[in-house]
């Protein structure tokens, strides 16, 4: 019998290097989680840096989720009526977009934007802390670097993702009004109107499912690319990018499996 | 006292430490001199619970830390101080804020006691101006000053200090191996500190050691060391071009 010949043998070698490497890194990733878990739901916990977090990820966010609401509600606003009034049913207008933004939009929108302001700057400061060695800093002086940086970004994102998207929401309805009320002329009380008959709780549960899961998914990858940052300025710039495509990728894989679920 | 026992590291192919023994003294002020680039950092790194040992053991007091985890190993890091290599300092937070978090996140004094401690210990580096900046905005002289001052507010019993003195002006080498001894003789801690210092070094130094293709070539007490036939020693002490050492 013939030796495989040695390219061969390099290439399986080279796939279960791989398929190793990856396991190991899904398992430190799903490790970070756990360990935050179970700091987050022991004392002591660090308010002071929870709030900071909160201004950080929620409050330095406002401009652009009131700004990029707005848009997305006019935008719909205009796209939704024309559609809309191809078959002369311009007057769901309103649920039309109150929907498309509570259920759909709104979470996944605002999901992304924070990412790509916030999420992406808790990778570079994580990021800088470790290559700096402010987290080393931290774990020699027996402070624990997950309660102190990792946990509170996290709890941040569950508060401020649902209450981002609730801004984003309102925003866009109101996006929505202007360009279907006061642009092309339907009536206000049809626009309102009608979207309280048919948004119902279940809807609004929805979309809070979706901002909270979003909350933890990005705040987690985030800090997680962060805290196992690469070497250098390069590695910062990396990890950073890495972040947010996996953020914005995991967002929208996350999206369709939960609005699979939650009918 | 700390024992260190044939401790070996390797990052991939390129072996670090390969088999470090070393033995430091309660109060003892020892100084680790070597290449750059030769470990120094990485070994201790190791002392403080940062890396894992690929073999070999360190030992405090008795006490096996390379096996210690999570609480145990934060109990004996509380008797630890520690000045980074690159000071390490928080960025987030003002000069005075660093050198106070220690004491407001470890202990239950009042704030107003330590405030008062963390100015003393400002003012003992000669910053007691400073407290109100970034990090970011003061010089690299005064960072290092501000991580001496913040590994030592918690008055530890063993110091590490990498490189504590590295970029800085003459003076300021001599004013702050004088700070260092000062305060050795006031809190009596253990020292272990990594240093190019030379030959200043060999004034504050009781013990010293160098470290050599992954091994500590010779320790013994200061003047000995400084007067080693041993060829390592001497060309680097010397700073002399040829011999042993390659520079790289
Ligand atoms: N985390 C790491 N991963 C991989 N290699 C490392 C790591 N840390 C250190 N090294 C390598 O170990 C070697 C020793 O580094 P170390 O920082 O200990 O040197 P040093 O003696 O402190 O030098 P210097 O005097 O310049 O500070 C270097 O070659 C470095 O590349
Ligand atoms: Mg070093």
């Amino acid at each position: 019998m013939n030796a495989a010949p040695s390219w061969i043998l390099d290439l399986v070698a080279l796939v279960g290097r791989l398929a190793l490497n990856m396991a190991a890194a899904l398992g430190r990733f799903g490790l970070f989680l756990a360990q935050a878990v179970v700091f987050m739901l022991t004392p002591p916990f660090k308010g002071r840096q929870l709030l900071s977090r909160i201004h950080f990820i929620g409050f330095n966010s406002l401009v652009i989720i009131v700004l990029t609401g707005a848009f997305t509600g006019m935008v719909l606003g205009l796209q939704v009526f024309i559609t809309l009034s191809r078959f002369g049913s311009e007057a769901f207008l309103g649920p039309a977009v109150a929907l498309s933004l509570i259920r759909e939009l709104g979470p996944v929108l605002a999901a992304l934007m924070v990412t790509g302001r916030a999420g992406s700057a808790l990778t570079a400061e994580i990021g800088i802390m470790r290559i700096t060695e402010q987290i080393d800093a931290l774990t020699v002086m027996a402070l624990n670097p997950y309660r102190y940086l990792v946990v509170p970004s996290i709890v941040a994102g569950l508060i401020t993702f649902p209450l981002m998207t609730a801004i984003f929401d309102t925003v866009g309805i109101f996006g929505g009004y202007l360009v279907g009320v006061k642009l092309l002329g339907l009536s206000r009380g049809t626009y309102f109107g009608e979207m309280t008959t048919f948004v119902d709780l279940g809807d609004i549960a929805t979309g809070v499912w979706k901002s909270l899961s979003f909350g933890v998914l990005v705040t987690w990858v985030c800090a997680y690319k962060g805290f196992y940052v690469g070497h250098g300025a390069e590695g910062v710039a990396r990890a950073t990018t890495q972040a947010v495509v996996l953020s914005s990728v995991l967002i929208l894989v996350w999206d369709y499996f939960l609005g699979s679920v939650l009918q | 006292m700390i024992l260190v026992e044939n401790l070996r590291k390797s990052f991939g192919e390129q072996q670090v430490l390969n088999g470090v023994n070393l033995e430091i003294g309660k109060g003892e002020i020892l100084v680790i001199i070597g290449q750059s680039g030769g470990g120094k950092s990485v070994l201790l790194k190791h002392l403080l619970g940062l890396l894992e040992a690929d073999d070999g053991r360190i030992v405090v007091d008795g006490v096996d830390v390379t096996s210690l985890r999570g609480r145990a190993l934060d109990d004996v890091r509380r008797r630890y101080g520690v000045v980074f290599q690159g000071g390490a300092l928080f960025d987030s937070m003002s000069v005075f804020d660093n050198v106070a978090f220690p004491l407001r996140e470890r202990t239950h004094l009042r704030e107003s006691e330590i405030s008062a401690r963390a100015k003393a210990k400002l003012e003992q580096v000669g910053l007691a101006t400073m407290g109100h900046k970034n990090p970011a905005e003061i010089s690299g002289g005064m960072r290092k000053r501000v991580a001496i001052a913040r590994a030592l507010i918690t008055e530890p019993e063993i110091v590490f200090f990498d490189e504590p003195t590295t970029g800085l002006d003459p003076v300021l080498v001599s004013a702050i191996h004088r700070l260092i001894l000062e305060l050795h003789s006031r809190f009596h801690f253990t020292a272990v500190m990594v240093s190019h210092e030379i030959p200043e070094i060999f004034q504050i130094a009781q013990k010293v050691a160098m470290l050599h293709d992954g091994r500590i070539v010779e320790s013994g007490p200061a003047d000995l060391i400084q007067a080693s036939e041993n060829p390592v020693i001497r060309q680097f002490i010397r700073g002399d071009p040829e011999g042993p050492l390659q520079a790289h």
